[in-house]
């Protein structure tokens, strides 16, 4: 009873707290409806916690036939913490609205949902994923950059020209998911440390146990499983999803 | 109804006794709510939801052994630290709690430091003291440091660490835009060991512009330089025409001609219009030069000024004389001395000038300037404090232009002056001030940068690392970062290096820039004959890279002065060079080396030794590695390649002597000849390859 009362309590206590949340009211009038909601560009992408996503998150309002639709109104949502610049916003002429995401502090993956109305007002709605790395994944990437990406991502760039067609074995990108969540957190330090002969895998995997130090190791493996998609059952880290209001 | 209440008086305190027993009630009643207060506390609530939380857990027994009830407090004096965190945020410590995704009871994300070493608010700020969850985390009336917003938590890294740290990027490019875009001109930045920051970039002299330039290209650029180079790093002044007319016109006025630096050449330029783009691409001009090309993208390096419309700048004369040694108009440039000849200097030049925009100055008419003008023109030049970056003649460099920036992290809040709309933070003050400096009050002089978001965030994460903590943390926990020195080689090889801006990409003992191998051990490393050939005919070594050594057309005398100077002077101590023959290995050794090569150590995957089967992009050509490295720096380098280029890709294999002498052995029988035919073939291609991923 006594606890229950102390709960009681500390829910007004928050209340209060939060009671400066300010009303977000859309002075926005929508000029048109669609039928469908569509990703354009922008998801799964990876920024440090807090931080802005590189690029902007572009949706589109179709109706019917497919056919863009202008000044639908487009309304973005997402644990708080997570901020869009613009917030809602209608549709251009092509459609499309796009926005500036910046990710919560936590790490993790974020849903992000974007939604439009329909003729008959029923709500529809767009999720998208992104992801939030925090400061081991952020040193994993660091070290992924310098040491692994230049065989293990098949693209290239102006600055870097990709190793992975040179390689006889191919190596797995961290982006595959369907390989990379089968193995363990150990088979990957294993492999890591060892190299590939430690898994039975090809020796064009070299042993970097003497380069990498045991908290880079795990730095990597965070920002490995981080990248994952479709990502790790286990370990994935937390998914951030609004719940219904 | 209104005899009541005095009947009531009366009941209560009607005498002595009574009053007495009432006024002891409430006191007794008002002695509660001590106790009351503290049992209906925010700590203690979290405390019990912490308790619920992990009854059901198959960790409940360790968590409940770990967990203490009543407040926590992290308290180290050095730091200034009382924390109390730890009191709601029960689980910081947990290692088990990684699934926990609710706060205050998640587990801390691992960082390299210990957090009862540290505390929380050396790093997150808040009130370490507070004991409820406003006092902690907002800002009140009786507090200045509200909690610190995610994005900007790497300044608290800085506030220790003065250089570059793998773990905090943001970090890293705050302080490098702080240094490369002109801010540490105007403001100084003091650390707390005593040094002062310095800036990277180095704004050309204007004392003798109208040698170089036009004054239509001046009042243009001044307008709007992003619009003449957009990766320009000078600031939009927002000038008026009248300004942007007078400034110009006071420059040119201003400008005293050097002797010699411009010439007229007999020499004509050659005939073959792809001469001049194929000298440009042999002298690996784009290692730091960018152009925008036809896609609209910046490719190119980013040491030297981008030079897309660079025919509209610069008089030709004035190219030619560069060109032929730009060391004549300004000794300290990191533009090396080609050593062209008259042909090689007039066809570059029209190749350089052709890269022209005829828009760019179209719409510019200006009427010859009035002595009234130009006498404006100085006092805004004096007013905008231009001779702050530019060395301008008759004008001296003004002291404390812009405000001090050394504790801009803690400036308090109350001090501010925010914008309507702006939240009232410091770090949302800062960012707001990088972003639009003009739109605080049209008065500042603060010009107008054209960062990017991600720039801003990184700007205002190095500006919050400048603060008081950092200055009140124990000077021992101050980890320093990279030191520049100012090595200056001697002699004449010492002189014909400068000529040569050797140190605008490589870097020898401490001084430098990154964009080349650091040459401080290069006297071990590699051998006499090939380095001689090197200087003659610079091939690339790594057939995947685009920025690439240019050949500077040296005498034979300059050759081996600086060949010399190399191999005498640039040893490592670690490495003596004629501890293992050059040759000599027998056939068994070599065998096993190549066994361990292509089998055990799989280096093919990184190194081409064989062009018709290797196909490694990522280490250098190894076909003629026997005539190009020493054995002895061969071996050292297996046994431990970071000992002698620390950072250096290649893993540390931890390899037995046995495998590292066989595998000297082996490379040291790869001495090219009959294969370089091939391997130059190969290494065109990827070059090619190179040039065409570079275009996209």
């Amino acid at each position: 009873m006594k606890s229950y009362i102390a709960f009681l309590l500390g829910l007004v206590l928050l209340g209060t707290s939060c009671s400066r949340k300010a009303a977000l009211t859309s002075a926005l009038k929508p000029t048109g409806v669609g039928a469908a909601i569509v990703e354009s560009s922008g998801g799964k992408q990876f920024a440090q916690t807090g931080s802005l996503l590189p690029q902007p998150v572009v949706v589109q309002v179709n109706d019917e036939q497919g056919t863009a639709v202008a000044g639908a109104l487009v309304e973005f949502s997402a644990v708080p913490g997570v901020t869009f610049d613009p917030a809602s916003a209608l549709t251009d002429s092509s459609g499309q609205v796009t926005t500036n995401v910046s990710l919560g502090g936590m790490a993790g993956r974020y849903q992000i949902t974007a939604s439009t109305f329909d003729k008959s007002h029923k709500k529809l709605e767009l999720k998208l994923q992104e992801v939030a790395l925090g400061y081991q994944q952020t040193l994993g990437r660091h070290l992924n950059d310098q040491y692994c990406d230049r065989c293990h991502n098949s693209e290239s760039t102006a600055e870097r020209v990709s190793n992975y067609d040179n390689l006889e074995v191919k190596p797995h990108p961290f982006s595959e998911g369907d390989t990379l969540n089968k193995m363990t957190d150990a088979d990957l330090t294993a492999i890591i440390i060892n190299g590939g002969p430690a898994l039975q895998k090809s020796a064009l995997m070299p042993a970097w146990g003497n380069t990498l130090s045991k908290s880079d190791t795990q730095a990597l493996i965070a920002y490995i499983r981080a990248v994952s998609d479709p990502p790790p059952s286990r370990n994935a880290g937390p998914l951030y999803v609004r719940t219904a209001e | 109804m209104n005899g009541k209440p005095t009947s009531l008086w009366q009941k209560l305190f009607g005498d002595s006794v009574r009053a007495f027993g009432v006024v002891s009630v409430i006191f007794l009643l008002s002695m509660a709510i001590a106790p009351a207060k503290n049992f209906f506390s925010e700590w203690r609530h979290y405390q019990h939801g912490y308790l619920s939380m992990i009854r059901n857990r198959s960790d409940a027994n360790t968590l409940n052994r770990h967990f203490t009830g009543g407040i926590q407090q992290v308290w180290l004096p050095e730091l200034g630290v009382v924390d109390r965190c730890t009191s709601c945020h029960v689980g910081l410590k947990e290692a088990t709690l990684t699934d926990v995704a609710s706060q205050p009871y998640r587990k801390h994300p691992p960082i390299p430091h210990n957090l009862d070493q540290f505390g929380c608010t050396t790093c997150h700020r808040g009130q370490g003291a507070a004991t409820t969850v406003s006092e902690a985390h907002s800002s009140t009336l009786a507090w200045e440091q509200p909690i610190f917003p995610a994005k900007y938590i790497e300044s608290s890294c800085g506030q220790c660490h003065r250089g570059q740290l793998p773990g905090t990027p943001q970090l890293n490019l705050g302080r490098a835009l702080l240094a490369r875009q002109g801010c540490l001109h105007c403001h100084i930045v003091k650390l707390p060991d005593g040094n002062t920051l310095k800036a990277t970039d180095d704004p050309p002299s204007l004392s003798h512009i109208a040698d170089k330039t036009s004054r239509e290209w001046i009042f243009a650029w001044l307008k709007d330089p992003q619009a003449y180079a957009s990766t320009s790093t000078m600031p939009n002044f927002k000038l008026s025409d009248d300004d942007a007319r007078d400034i110009s016109a006071f420059l040119v006025a201003n400008s005293t001609p050097i002797g010699g630096d411009t010439v007229s050449l007999s020499a004509k330029a050659s005939a073959d219009p792809a001469a001049g783009a194929s000298l440009y691409g042999e002298s690996f001009c784009a290692s730091c030069h960018a152009v925008q090309n036809a896609a609209g993208n910046i490719v190119g390096g980013d040491v030297g000024p981008e030079l897309t419309r660079v025919g509209t700048k610069v008089k030709p004369e004035w190219l030619q004389a560069w060109l032929r040694n730009p060391r004549a108009y300004d000794p300290g440039t990191g533009m090396p001395h080609y050593r062209f000849n008259d042909g090689q200097v007039a066809t570059l030049a029209s190749f350089v000038q052709g890269k022209a925009d005829s828009d760019f100055l179209a719409p510019v008419h200006l009427e010859p300037a009035t002595p009234e003008q130009i006498a404006h023109g100085k006092r805004l030049v004096s007013d905008y404090g231009c001779a702050s970056c530019h060395e301008i003649a008759g004008i001296k460099k003004p002291e404390n232009f812009a405000p001090e920036l050394s504790r801009i992290g803690s400036k308090p809040v109350t001090q501010l002056i925010f914008l309507s709309g702006m939240q009232h933070t410091l770090p949302d003050y800062i960012a707001g001030k990088i972003k639009n400096p003009r739109a605080f009050s049209p008065g500042l002089k603060m010009p107008q940068y054209t960062f990017t978001p991600q720039q801003i965030d990184a700007l205002t994460t190095a500006l919050l690392s400048l603060n008081d903590r950092s200055y009140s943390l124990p000077p021992s926990l101050s980890v320093p970062g990279r030191v520049e020195t100012d090595y200056q080689p001697a002699g004449k090889a010492g002189k014909l290096m400068t000529d040569l801006a050797c140190f605008s990409c490589h870097r020898i003992n401490g001084h430098g820039g990154d964009m080349a191998p650091d040459l401080t051990s290069e006297g071990s490393s590699v051998q006499r004959d090939w380095l001689v050939q090197f200087f003659k005919s610079p091939g690339t070594l790594r057939p995947a890279l685009i920025r690439r050594m240019p050949r500077f057309n040296l005498t034979d005398s300059e050759v081996n002065e600086l060949t010399d100077y190399i191999m005498t002077v640039y040893q490592n101590p670690k490495v003596d060079r004629d501890s293992l023959p050059l040759s000599g290995y027998s056939q068994g050794q070599i065998e096993l080396g190549k066994q361990l090569f292509y089998g055990k150590y799989s280096c093919q995957g990184c190194h081409i030794v064989d062009t018709k089967t290797d196909k490694g992009y990522i280490g250098p050509t190894l076909t003629q590695v026997g005539s190009r490295l020493t054995a002895a720096w061969i071996y050292e380098w297996l046994k431990n390649p970071q000992s002698l280029r620390p950072g250096t890709v290649e893993p540390n294999r931890s390899m037995s002597d046995e495998d590292a002498r066989a595998l000297t052995a082996f490379l040291m029988s790869q001495k090219g000849g009959e294969k370089s035919s091939g391997a130059a073939a190969k290494t065109t291609k990827n070059s090619a390859h190179a040039q065409e991923v570079a275009k996209r």
